[in-house]
């Protein structure tokens, strides 16, 4: 069903040399990561530049080439990648690069606020399982009309952030003038549709940009238009079959799903393509308060990720209503065959000594982040048991954390020659398996509190005394 | 590391070297201690040539190409199967009426194939006995939140749910071990507040919840209640008990789709498929969602493709998504959590509704009322269909 790479096609058309200049020992090791998309073909140099090899860095290019082409936009110090999915479904592979979240501004804000958003959407940020969650791009739409003003406050946006842009209007010559702006960098233009396609297509060649292809609702229309533009020579597009809210939202949720649809599974060209999806259309309600306006694009913005949209554009720069998108979007993209998960075993925080503290939880990432977060300022040990990356309340029920598996770590890790005491804390949600841990262990278990924030309330409490 | 890999790499090129040429391998008497296995189908090594066959290029095009859009439509050989709960007095029973579940003969709101022929059934999370929940769900029940009976008939008649899921969580001998006696007159109680159906659910302790739910079908014989839940440790009596007295089973799997497939394989010797529904295990957004997510979409194409020990309904507890800190925390930096916390409820439910979820445990008004709502526009039929236009949209 998934489109996938054989090493060993990929091998046979590689030189073969074992050079090394990709950083792998081999061409077959080189292949495997290649099949596996975990590195990029640009990387063996002697197939880019020697002109024998040139028949050969073709076919891989075809043999390579994503159900869902790669677009790469950059700014002159970042590169977005979009699209580039092999699959329909997260199972069968693994979903690439993780959606674009681009924050839209508007040319007539005023110069300040706009500047402030951009500065907003540049830092947002938040920490999450060991990881620095981001935003991507920046949307600046011409409400003005104005070439010139365009030109203007998209030069002064890109001198204040680092991140690529998406340049939004339906006026070839409003575009261009961003374009000028923005010189030596690679912006998406938004958008090619009916009206003009043919210029658009012109500026997308001329200045070697990304184009978005905008049919709202209208499937045909959409495949027309790309099927012209790439007659144009263009490769580089984007599509977007339209995002509408409310009562909209069944025929957008059917076009994402078929489109990509047809790109995966019945190897259609004209669908493969990444999709574009645009919550912001939750903002064009009149009558709405703006919570109601955030709460909607923000679950709009999940739908659409879960239904394969490759970039979202975004008006809200509110916390409450990003969190939700981006966390969601971290955990659809991460790979379904590896667990979230740490080593087991044994961790030491601050300088724990013969009377401290222990206390143990489950090795599934989250659990452990969280734990250890609340543990930073403690002087304990943690007993990382393995649960095969499940969390605690699911390990308990299923089976993966036992009185036998805590028994076992404390034995294996020494644990019992660190400390005086026979005295550990159980996670909250492990409540159930204390007394059997009790007796299979030999130690006490005091059952701490089911979320880890109240760890130190309960150590003075209950250790300690 | 490097060193292993190393060798690795120089024992494939070495057998590859020396396989050169060989058509056919016969190994005998071998043993493969592998680690992770993978296998790679050949595939075709070109794919179709880029333009679609009705576009033929004749020089550059003066005018738009014309090229009409497939409607990529699969056929199915199976499906998901209704389970009907509840009942009315004609049937025995004093519900109002009776909900639908189930049904579907797609991947999750497939109208361009085919429609969903019931909507997602709303429940409203009930507990026996007062719990920790967050401010921002609390304040929409006020005092009630301690009289189970009362907190039911807020949620029929000011939030709307279809049903009520009464978990009997204080029987647990490690809460309060309620007597067996005092559940049922519970769960009587809550059948005299509300006309809807009902699930009854256990505390999740082994040693009880064969005894308390057998008990509970007894009481509520007629009413064709949904028992929660026959999991891998405990599903004989509850099956029995079910059987006894035309009652529904939850099967409960702590994601894993093979656990699951047992787990019904045993069900379906004491029940029909018409009477199971599945739970495996909603984690909470940020917590484990990703698995659920692939879990359901995994059972649910398999349920499509006629595998008969996954077609039942799937459910999905969203009351878990207040298990993240990132909905209950007060934390000036995350923004207001009375937006925050239902926000994260709500997208928890929708990404399991796209997955291909029936039934749908609840806590929070807003949550449950988007996710009637936007069920109901995904439903319906000929609606209007205008985009907005975002771009000319005036800043805000």
């Amino acid at each position: 069903m998934s489109k996938k790479t054989s090493p060993l096609d990929v091998f046979n058309l590689l030189p073969k040399t074992n050079c090394g200049k990709c950083g792998e020992d081999t061409c077959f090791a080189f292949a495997t990561k290649v099949a596996d998309r975990k590195v990029d073909l640009e990387l063996c140099t002697p197939l880019f530049e020697e002109k024998n090899y040139k028949e050969n860095l073709g076919n891989l290019e075809v043999l390579l080439r994503p159900a869902v082409r790669e677009i790469r936009l950059r700014s002159t110090g970042e590169e977005v990648r979009i699209g580039g999915k092999t699959v329909m479904f997260r199972h069968e592979f693994r979903y690439d690069n993780p959606t674009s979240i681009a924050i839209s501004v508007s040319d007539t804000m005023p110069e300040d606020e706009m500047l402030l958003k951009v500065k907003k959407a540049s830092e947002w940020g938040y920490r999450y399982i060991g990881m620095d969650l981001s935003l991507d791009l920046i949307a600046v739409r011409s409400n003005s009309n104005d070439p010139m003003q365009f030109r203007d406050r998209v030069k002064k946006i890109s001198d204040n952030t680092q991140m690529p842009m998406m340049l939004c209007s339906f006026s070839p010559e409003v575009i261009e003038q961003g374009l000028l702006a923005l010189e030596g960098e690679t912006p998406l233009i938004y958008a090619a549709n009916r009206e003009n396609w043919k210029e658009m297509s012109q500026l997308s060649i001329k200045y070697g940009c990304p184009l978005v292809v905008s049919a709202p609702n209208d499937l045909d229309q959409l495949r027309s238009l790309t099927a012209s533009l790439m007659e144009e020579g263009i490769e580089n597009l984007v599509l977007d079959p339209g995002t509408m809210p409310d009562e909209g939202l069944r025929d957008t949720i059917n076009n994402f799903t078929m489109l990509r649809r047809s790109a995966t599974r019945k190897e259609d060209d004209l669908s493969g393509f990444p999709l574009l999806g645009a919550p912001i259309s939750a903002w064009c309600e009149e009558d709405e308060e703006p919570e109601i306006k955030a709460w909607k694009e923000s679950y709009i913005a999940s739908m659409l990720m879960s239904r394969y949209a490759d970039i979202l554009i975004i008006n809200s720069i509110e916390m409450w209503s990003l969190l939700p998108i981006v966390i969601w979007r971290t955990n659809i993209y991460t790979d379904p065959v590896k667990p979230v998960m740490v080593e087991p075993g044994l961790r030491k925080y601050g300088d724990p000594g013969r009377d401290s503290p222990v206390l143990y939880t489950t090795n599934f990432a989250l659990t452990f982040y969280t734990v250890q977060e609340d543990f930073k300022d403690l002087d304990c040990y943690l007993l990382v048991i393995d649960t095969e990356g499940i969390s605690v309340e699911s390990a308990v029920a299923g089976g993966k954390l036992t009185a036998e598996k805590v028994a076992e770590a404390i034995k294996e890790t020494g644990i019992e020659d660190m400390v005086d005491h026979r005295k550990i804390v159980s996670p909250g949600l492990a409540a159930r398996i204390s007394g059997e841990t009790e007796m299979e262990s030999g130690w006490d278990v005091i059952v701490g509190p089911k979320d880890s924030a109240g760890i130190k309330t309960l150590l003075d409490k209950k250790f300690y005394q | 590391m490097a060193e292993e890999e190393r060798k690795r790499n120089t024992l494939d090129r070495g057998l590859l070297k020396w396989l050169e040429g060989v058509k056919n391998l016969e190994i005998e008497d071998v043993d493969f201690v592998i680690d992770r296995l993978e296998f790679t189908l050949p595939t075709q090594i070109f794919r179709p040539p880029l333009l679609p066959k009705e576009v033929l290029p004749t020089g550059k095009p003066k005018g738009i190409l014309t090229s009409e859009f497939s409607i990529p439509v699969d056929t199915y050989r199976g499906g998901v199967t209704e389970v009907v709960l509840g009942a009315t007095k004609s049937e025995g029973g004093t519900r109002s009426r009776t909900i639908t579940v189930g049904g579907s003969k797609t991947p999750a709101f497939y109208a361009f194939e085919d429609e969903k022929p019931n909507p997602p059934v709303i429940v409203g999370d009930v507990f026996d006995m007062k719990v920790s929940l967050p401010k921002p769900v609390r304040e929409h029940f006020g005092e009630v939140l301690e009289d189970p009976a009362e907190w039911a008939r807020v949620y029929v008649e000011k939030f709307d749910v279809d049903m009520i899921d009464l978990e009997l969580i204080s029987t647990d001998p490690l809460i309060n071990d309620t007597p067996i006696s005092e559940s049922a007159k519970l769960v009587e109680e809550v059948l005299q507040a509300v006309d809807v159906p009902i699930v009854i659910g256990g505390s999740g302790s082994p040693k009880k919840d064969g005894d308390l739910l057998s008990k509970m079908a007894e009481v509520a014989e007629g009413e064709r209640v949904l028992l929660s839940s026959a999991t891998p440790d405990l599903y004989k009596p509850i099956a029995e008990a079910a059987k006894k007295h035309d009652h529904s089973v939850l099967s409960w799997t702590s994601l894993d789709i093979n656990q699951q497939k047992e787990l019904n394989r045993n069900l379906l010797e004491y029940l029909p498929k018409e009477r199971i529904i599945i739970d495996p295990t909603s984690a909470a957004l940020g917590y484990g969602i990703e698995y659920a997510f692939t879990i359901m979409e995994r059972m649910r194409l398999s349920a499509l493709w006629a595998d008969e020990e996954l077609q039942m309904p799937m459910a999905a507890a969203t009351s878990n998504s207040w298990a993240a800190r990132e909905a209950w925390r007060k934390d000036h930096d995350l923004g207001p959590r009375n937006l925050r916390g239902p926000l994260w409820e709500t997208t928890s439910a929708l990404t399991f509704l796209l997955a291909g979820v029936d039934m749908f445990i609840m806590l929070h008004p807003a949550a449950i009322r988007t996710v009637k709502e936007v069920a109901g526009w995904l439903m319906k039929e000929n609606a209007e269909k205008t985009q907005k236009n975002w771009l000319d949209l005036e800043a805000v």
